[in-house]
């Protein structure tokens, strides 16, 4: 971490340094919905990394125009229209997908993230760099929706990517699947073990008592 | 802050900018995608029903030649649950059929005035049935598509917006939970034909409310109107794993080869608690439970009661056993 503002660390440092759903514990309502399957939480992080990072872009575009009175609501509207994009392109070229993920497209403009960075970040920061942060950020919420869903579905449907790894015992094989795992409690625990590797490993991050 | 960003003039410029620049870019996202997400929809139906049928497998259906293919053999029609009969949606259309109701319409009037005070009576209702009919007809057209002609496009009818206005539908005297509270006047079937252009298999919608979601499936059945082909759900907002599990291709494996009658042909297909037996007693109407969600099971039970009695298909299906197709 030589510069604050370094293209490297805007861009990774939320990942594992500054990771929004670990560190902020931001965003975790949908880390817990749409991480039953994998194919489900990859098309999730695309769509959030596209929208936090127009978003982003967007803001600081405009954000020595924008009235201090009415920010939120400008940035509001900026994340519901990306948002209700996203939402049209997977209805029309991955209907599959948007049909599991359903409402939860939807609900990224409640997204804590996307609004968090628009307004910490993005309101004073170039566009270049608000697009990097944006793309950064999205990185490090699907790391871990990608870990989780990996959790999840391996031991609670025995399978990754919809492909069988371990034969079920309602298929006739010999795993029992957990059926905890597709349950959002489970998201909880695991978000909850990933912090605690994390801070472990990085013990800046541990908030002081 | 008396910066000139913060000035009134400029918050209302800027907020009015804002606004027209995001609505146009949504609006025209969203009316360029209209068409790729319509055909979508279109063929996830038409996935849903050929997979229901069985008459393809999960993995032909991921090809969409095989559907259109399939699809080309299915006939979609409506029919009237009141009296049980297909609606001809075509013929009904057309001047001759108006033409035929409007005489009708006009006899019965002259007849009115002419009658006696007994006979009054009776025409009247003759009339006011006469009359609601040819509304129900003309409201119908409201809820599907035409093609380029002008032919009204059957397999378009969206019945479950049907079955929110008043005129074209009943309320559902069932006081279940699970059941839904109106159902429309119409329904839309699919027949399925065999090379010798017979009807081979009847397919049935069926809607009730599950433990979120309202749930919204088909039954397949063979032309004896009671062995099961098929059931499965093409929309549902159930808990993944628990009553998500209707899902699933061993649970909807057991449908096929069950009864959906018993021997008075009252509906007796239904789903209980546990595993069924395959020796024990009226197996054939039973279906194994969905383990951790009764309420979904429930909905599934409750669905196939009202839809297969004479409040839904029931009708339908006796018309069919007696008569068969016309």
């Amino acid at each position: 971490m030589s510069n604050e503002n370094s293209v490297k660390n805007v861009l990774f440092g939320p990942v594992f340094d500054r990771n929004p759903i670990a560190l902020q514990i931001l965003g975790i309502c949908s880390a817990l919905a749409v991480t039953t399957k994998l194919q489900t939480s990859f098309t999730m992080c695309g769509a959030v990394i596209f929208v936090l990072a127009f978003s982003n872009a967007s803001v600081s575009l405009i954000r020595h125009h924008i009235p201090s009175s009415i920010r939120i609501i400008v940035q509001m509207t900026i994340i519901a229209s990306l948002v209700i994009i996203a939402d049209q392109f997977l209805k029309a070229y991955m209907y599959d997908v948007s049909k599991e993920l359903s409402v939860f497209v939807g609900l990224i403009i409640t997204n804590c993230i996307v609004m968090g960075r628009a307004e910490a970040y993005a309101m004073k920061n170039n566009v270049t760099m608000s697009f990097i942060d944006g793309i950064g950020n999205g990185l490090g919420y699907s790391l871990i929706l990608i870990i989780v869903a990996a959790f999840r579905e391996f031991f609670g449907s025995g399978s990754l990517m919809g492909h069988s790894m371990m034969t079920l015992s309602t298929d006739g094989g010999w795993y029992v699947a957990n059926g905890l795992m597709l349950l959002p409690p489970s998201a909880f625990f695991l978000i909850g073990l990933f912090i605690w590797a994390l801070r472990s490993w990085k013990t800046d991050q541990v908030e002081a008592e | 802050m008396s910066s000139p960003s913060s000035s009134t003039l400029k918050t209302l410029v800027v907020a009015t900018l804002l606004c027209i620049v995001c609505a146009t870019l949504v609006s025209s996202i969203s009316v360029s995608l209209k068409e790729a997400q319509l055909i979508n929809k279109k063929l996830d139906k038409q996935r849903n029903i050929l997979l229901c049928a069985g008459e393809l497998t999960a993995e032909e259906v991921k090809d969409k030649e095989n559907v259109k293919k399939a699809f080309a053999k299915i006939q979609p029609q409506i029919v009237d649950l009141q009296y049980g009969y297909v609606v001809d949606m075509a013929n009904l259309q057309s001047d001759t059929t108006q033409q035929v109701l409007k005489d009708n319409l006009q006899n019965l009037e002259t007849q009115l005035k002419a009658a006696d005070e007994d006979t009054k009576k009776k025409l009247q209702q003759d009339i006011d049935a006469l009359n609601t009919y040819i509304d129900q007809m003309k409201g119908i057209k409201a809820y599907m598509k035409v093609d380029e002609e002008g032919n009204l496009l059957s397999g378009t009818y969206n019945q479950v917006k049907a079955s929110k206005d008043k005129a074209l539908s009943i309320d559902v005297q069932d006081n279940k939970g699970s059941s839904i509270k109106t159902r429309a006047k119409f329904a839309l079937v699919y027949l399925v034909e065999n090379d010798d252009k017979k009807v081979s298999k009847i397919i049935l919608p069926v809607r009730s409310y599950g433990l979120w979601s309202t749930m919204l499936g088909f039954l397949a059945l063979d032309v004896d109107t009671t062995t099961i082909k098929g059931f499965a759900y093409y929309e549902h907002g159930e808990t993944p794993g628990l009553g998500g599990e209707v899902d699933n291709k061993n649970w909807k494996g057991q449908w096929p080869g069950k009864k959906a009658f018993d021997s008075e042909w009252n509906p007796a297909i239904h789903v209980i608690k546990g595993k069924v037996d395959p020796k024990g007693k009226d197996a054939e109407y039973k279906i194994d439970g969905l383990s951790g969600a009764t309420i979904t099971s429930d909905g599934v039970s409750t669905s196939l009661e009202y839809w297969l009695s004479q409040s839904g298909f029931g009708l339908f299906l006796e018309n069919i056993r007696e008569k068969g197709f016309q």
